[in-house]
């Protein structure tokens, strides 16, 4: 794994007020990583911060493949929670714009129309488009450079399952192409299904890191397991060796339908480090 | 210079289909047509609709158009956008400038036909419009760039707009407010476009424009520095 980006202890402050305090982390390339945290974390500063935007009152950010001589410029594509185009033009319109500042070629924008499922709302003025249809367009823009790293902030916010559904399947289409995906929501299903890594945000601080799965693994203090029976009765007893004979009858009679461990899930976990819910 | 045609491609392609900002551009010349080709007074001054109109166009269009288009770009995120993807601020100001520019220059060229100008004095009259509207151009780039959106730009606006678009009117009735008006770029356009064929000289008139671009430059550099392009905060006025 090539490390794209190095975040080390970045802090940013508005005045007074801490926005984020000494946040470190790695991106290599190739991966979905995914920033959790509820509304006001700070996760969009960090975007800004890490896309340029905005400038750190402290640490450091390391762009470009690590070990090459020289620090390469990486390509970026950027969505943005807010969708920016301009309302009295056509989606293909919208997109040419930026077509011609990348020095895209149209061939590229019909290519993204029919993977965005946009082509029927090619010459539609944006003030006409829905939400979710926006939402697409906005992606598209996204994915009209062929970046190296693209940067998605909240891409599923508001929109309905339909589209949230189609976003995500572009999301995971750049990532098999190889494309390093840097992800914020307040989704945690969104985060799950989607990330290789994530972090979780509260209150500018990141409280904990790593792949979904092993964080869930590792805040499982309850060490229980839930059994589900033929016929719906749910057991939940101690992962402990007291369990060990009434597991073995269950089995013996064949009435186990399901056994699951029952770490918690993100938003569980969230809930535990910080007391706060993710869709706070 | 890539960037900048694209913004004004971007720019004509929206006009086409903004009606509001469209009908701004070819008012004052149709209404100056309509007037001058309408009515005809006996002892009325040449071409004083022309010039009257022009006056006012120079101090309405140009510095509204422009302080709409940058603060609602703002209000859209689109100018972010812009900017995000490798189109400097200068590029952009440029870029909606030119076309303001060269639209307003079209109309001042309808005005130019309309007035019964020798060739000489054609050119001199798009000189003098060409320097009011490059003034107004620089105070509305200073209303857009300090307003967060298109309401709080409108309201900082419109007394500009009146101010400098009736001053050169009321100086012709109260020499009070000549006094005052005389320091304004529109009264002088409008003293400029009188002096068109006479052998009054128009240095005053060329610095006193000058002196106001200059202070409208530096208007925009304190709002720009302040607020920027980038961030959500208004300098000028609040949401």
């Amino acid at each position: 794994m090539t490390t794209l980006i190095r975040a080390e202890h970045i802090a940013h402050s508005f005045g007074n007020q801490k926005i984020l305090e000494d946040i470190s982390f790695t991106v290599e390339r190739g991966e979905v990583i995914g920033l959790l945290g509820p509304s006001g974390a700070g996760k969009t500063t960090l975007v800004n911060i890490l896309t340029g935007q905005l400038k750190a009152t402290g640490g450091s950010v390391r762009t470009g493949e690590e070990g090459r001589r020289e620090p390469a410029c990486l390509e970026t594509g950027i969505m943005m929670d807010s969708f920016g185009l301009y309302e009295r033009l056509s989606v293909w319109e919208n997109l040419r714009i930026f077509a011609d500042i990348y020095r895209v070629s149209g061939e590229r924008i019909e290519k993204l129309l029919d993977r965005t499922q946009l082509r029927t709302a090619r010459n539609t003025a944006v003030n006409k488009l829905s939400k979710g249809m926006r939402g697409r367009v906005n992606l598209c823009r996204a994915l009209l450079k062929d970046a190296d790293i693209l940067y998605l902030d909240e891409p599923t916010s508001g929109l309905d399952p339909a589209t949230t559904w189609k976003i995500h399947q572009l999301i995971r289409e750049e990532r098999e192409g190889g494309t390093t995906v840097f992800l914020t929501t307040h989704n945690m299903h969104e985060a799950e299904t989607l990330c290789d890594r994530v972090m979780l945000l509260n209150q500018g601080k990141i409280v904990e890191q790593g792949v979904p799965g092993d964080i869930c693994t590792r805040h499982n203090s309850r060490g229980e397991i839930e059994v589900t029976l033929r016929g719906g009765e749910k057991h939940v007893i101690p992962n402990a060796p007291e369990s060990e004979i009434l597991l073995s009858t269950w089995i013996r009679e064949e009435k186990i339908l399901s056994i699951h461990s029952s770490e918690p899930d993100l938003e569980n976990v969230f809930l535990r480090i910080t007391g706060r819910r993710l869709c706070d | 210079m890539r960037h900048i045609i694209t913004i004004i491609k971007k720019q004509i392609r929206d006009t086409l289909r903004n009606k509001a900002v469209f009908i701004q551009f070819v008012m004052f010349p149709a209404l100056a047509a309509f007037m001058t080709k309408s009515i005809q007074i006996e002892g009325m001054p040449a071409n004083f609709f022309v010039k009257l109109f022009a006056a006012m166009y120079v101090g309405m269009v140009p510095f509204t158009n422009i302080a709409a288009i940058i603060s609602e770009e703002k209000e859209k995120n689109t100018l972010r956008v812009l900017l995000m993807a490798d189109v400097t601020p200068w590029q952009y100001l440029a870029g909606v400038g030119s076309y303001v520019f060269f639209f307003c220059m079209l109309g001042a060229g309808v005005f130019c036909l309309l007035g019964e100008y020798t060739l000489g004095e054609r050119g001199a009259f798009l000189l003098i419009m060409a320097a009011g509207i490059l003034a107004s151009l620089l105070l509305g780039a200073a209303v857009g760039a300090g307003s967060g959106s298109q309401m709080a730009a409108t309201s900082v606006t419109v007394p500009v707009m009146l101010l400098f678009s009736f001053l050169p009117m009321f100086s012709t009735f109260n020499s009070d407010i000549a006094k005052v008006a005389k320091y304004t770029y529109t009264e002088q356009i409008r003293l400029l476009l009188d002096s068109l064929g006479t052998e009054s000289g128009p240095l005053e008139g060329i610095l006193i424009i000058a002196v106001n671009m200059i202070l409208f430059a530096g208007l925009f550099c304190l709002l720009y520095r302040r607020q920027g392009f980038r961030q959500g905060r208004p300098a000028l006025t609040k949401n």
